[in-house]
């Protein structure tokens, strides 16, 4: 038995199928928004394929499609992992003893107030 | 290096690395304790997956590349660290949609290329290939619903579009399945066409994916929009593996299906907890009654009792237990240290106070957790809906902020109700219930909460923040 590329490539897409259910079994509410966000940035993984699609400099329908698929992705691995990353600090933030810096704590106050007007 | 050894060789293996970094990355980021880890190497992973992308092309003109990754680098960037912890959910949408649409860019240019630049002669699968031919119009095709159905999410998720309730067209399941037929038959006669032929019904395929993706997601009430984007981005990773089938790299298929996979488990997962079927979502529709009455008696309210912060300040005094269940009223009000400046007074003055969270309080799973975290409370003071439903028999104070159906008693009482049988927080149970909100408006399923009615119900009406300011000013006067 010889395999082609297509059959290999979906052998791959089903292994790797079962590999992503296989993942997420219990997760605890407070992580499906990040986990979610997690993957999402991952999806953009289409950026590998993007940049193979844009190698030339010229000015083509095909350059110009591939630069902004690069664009697009880059947006949705760079936001995706940052977004995640912020959301996580927020859970592993260490109980700060609230005494030491009530100054910090008081700037901090205002520039909230200021964002939220 | 020889640039053989480095494609046949150096470059796969760099592949098999960054799979290996995504696959812990997941497995990471579904436990609280190595969550962050996770993220973490899943973004090494992607790292590894650039840079042995780049090694693979070897010297070419990087202008472009370079280029855009700038541009989206900044774009992407901007967005992530200037977005409020309230628009979470309306970020990750975002973010969803522009990884679906580059798949389907992706898919185009590499059709383009191929097909009507360098083979303008022959038909679309003798240039590409039959698989890549069909494998280019499934990624236009997906990678489109994802980007349009994204951008109706986000909108949903901010209250436009009727703000946010379900959009019914007439016949809507015709025209979506006519819809979906018509893009299978433009896809084949695409890849059957002749080059110059089959640009028209690409662009026709484009066109009809992007109309879909407005079609499936429209229907969806704003409260269901979770599940959906949770869906979406499974199908984002679809659309990136059908991609990695077009330009024959096994890495994306297999991150593309891990994803996609993944995404599937977490939108069951989140429809479980809001105990409704996934079909039943997708549907749509939740919330708006198509005929007949959703649930017996009227929606109008007879006898509510409403309060100021004073009063509710004086039964607070003498509160031993106090349990605080948010809901997107708070998200809305940005009132997340509002709440946990009240909760530390009423700490202070001896009162046990922790929070009751619903699994679907506001727009996203975990919306309210991120949202207190924020504000600095302790992880352990928020309970999850199984731990907190025994407290309730026993708290004297319940405070409701900016949360509605998640709290509604007809949920367990009336099986006509379009609610029924979602599992809620038994706030009636407690000795008395205080609820912030803005009006009497109903929430998302649109009907009305009997809870309001309740003897031991008082209302407080106004923003939450503001609410919670007075409260915080009597409390302080006590």
């Amino acid at each position: 038995m010889t395999l082609g590329p297509l059959l290999i490539g979906i052998y791959v897409f089903v292994l790797a199928g079962f590999v992503g259910f296989e993942m997420i079994t219990k997760v605890p509410p407070t992580l499906h928004t990040p986990l979610m966000s997690g993957a999402n940035a991952i999806s953009g993984i289409t950026v590998v394929g993007a940049i193979a699609a844009a190698t030339t400099g010229a000015p083509t329908v095909a350059n110009i499609l591939g630069a902004l698929a690069i664009v697009t992705a880059t947006i949705n691995v760079v936001g995706g992992f940052l977004v995640t990353d912020r959301m996580l600090r927020m859970f592993g933030k260490k109980k700060k003893p609230k005494a030491l810096k009530p100054g910090a704590e008081g700037v901090a106050a205002q520039s909230r107030e200021a964002v939220s007007k | 290096m020889n640039q053989e050894i480095m494609r046949s060789t150096v470059v796969p293996i760099i592949y098999l690395l960054s799979t290996i970094l995504f696959i812990f990355g997941i497995k990471q980021l579904a436990r609280v304790k190595t969550a962050r880890r996770g993220n973490t190497l899943a973004a090494v992973g992607m790292l590894f997956a650039i840079i042995g992308s780049l090694l693979e092309l070897g010297l070419v003109d990087y202008r472009w590349i370079a280029g855009g990754m700038l541009v989206g680098t900044i774009i992407g960037a901007a967005f992530a660290i200037r977005v409020q912890m309230t628009s979470m959910p309306e970020m990750v949408a975002l973010f969803n949609g522009f990884g679906g649409i580059a798949s389907a860019l992706v898919a185009t240019s590499v059709y383009w290329d191929v097909v009507v630049q360098r083979a303008p002669a022959g038909t679309v699968y003798e240039a590409l290939g039959t698989d890549e031919a069909i494998t280019v119009m499934l990624s236009i095709l997906i990678g489109g619903i994802t980007f349009t159905g994204s951008l109706i999410a986000l909108f949903k998720l901010q209250g436009k579009l009727k703000k946010g309730q379900p959009i019914l067209l007439p016949a809507r399941h015709y025209i979506t399945f006519g819809l979906l037929f018509a893009s299978f038959a433009f896809g084949g006669l695409a890849v059957a066409a002749g080059a110059s032929d089959s640009v028209v019904w690409v662009l026709a395929l484009a066109a009809v994916s992007l109309i879909l993706g407005v079609l499936l997601t429209i229907p969806i009430g704003g409260a269901d929009m979770p599940v959906v984007v949770s869906l979406l981005n499974s199908y984002s990773g679809v659309a990136a593996s059908m991609a990695g089938f077009v330009i024959g790299n096994p890495l994306l298929i297999i991150a593309g299906a891990m994803v996609g996979a993944a995404g599937l488990i977490l939108t069951q997962i989140m429809c479980v907890a809001m105990n409704r079927s996934l079909l039943n979502v997708l549907v749509g529709g939740f919330g708006v009654t198509d005929g007949g009455s959703g649930g017996g008696g009227s929606d109008e309210y007879t006898s509510v009792t409403s309060c100021g912060p004073e009063e509710a300040a004086m039964i607070l005094e003498n509160a031993e237990s106090v349990i605080i269940i948010p809901g997107y009223g708070l998200a809305v009000a940005q009132a997340q240290h509002a709440v946990r400046e009240l909760a530390d007074m009423l700490k202070a003055r001896g009162t046990k106070v922790t929070y009751g969270i619903h699994p679907v309080a506001g727009r996203m799973p975990g919306h309210m957790n991120v949202l207190l975290a924020e504000a600095d409370v302790p992880y352990e003071e928020l309970l999850e809906m199984d731990v907190i439903n025994p407290e309730f028999k026993n708290t004297d104070v319940v405070i409701i902020l900016g949360a509605n159906d998640v709290v509604n008693p007809i949920a367990s009482k009336d099986p006509t109700s379009p609610i029924a049988g979602m599992p809620i927080l038994n706030a009636h149970e407690a000795r008395s219930v205080f609820v912030v909100k803005r009006s009497l408006s109903p929430g998302y399923a649109g009907i009305k909460n009997e809870l309001f009615e309740y003897d031991n119900t008082m209302m407080i009406f106004g923003d939450a923040k503001k609410v919670l300011q007075g409260l915080i000013g009597e409390v302080k006067d006590l």
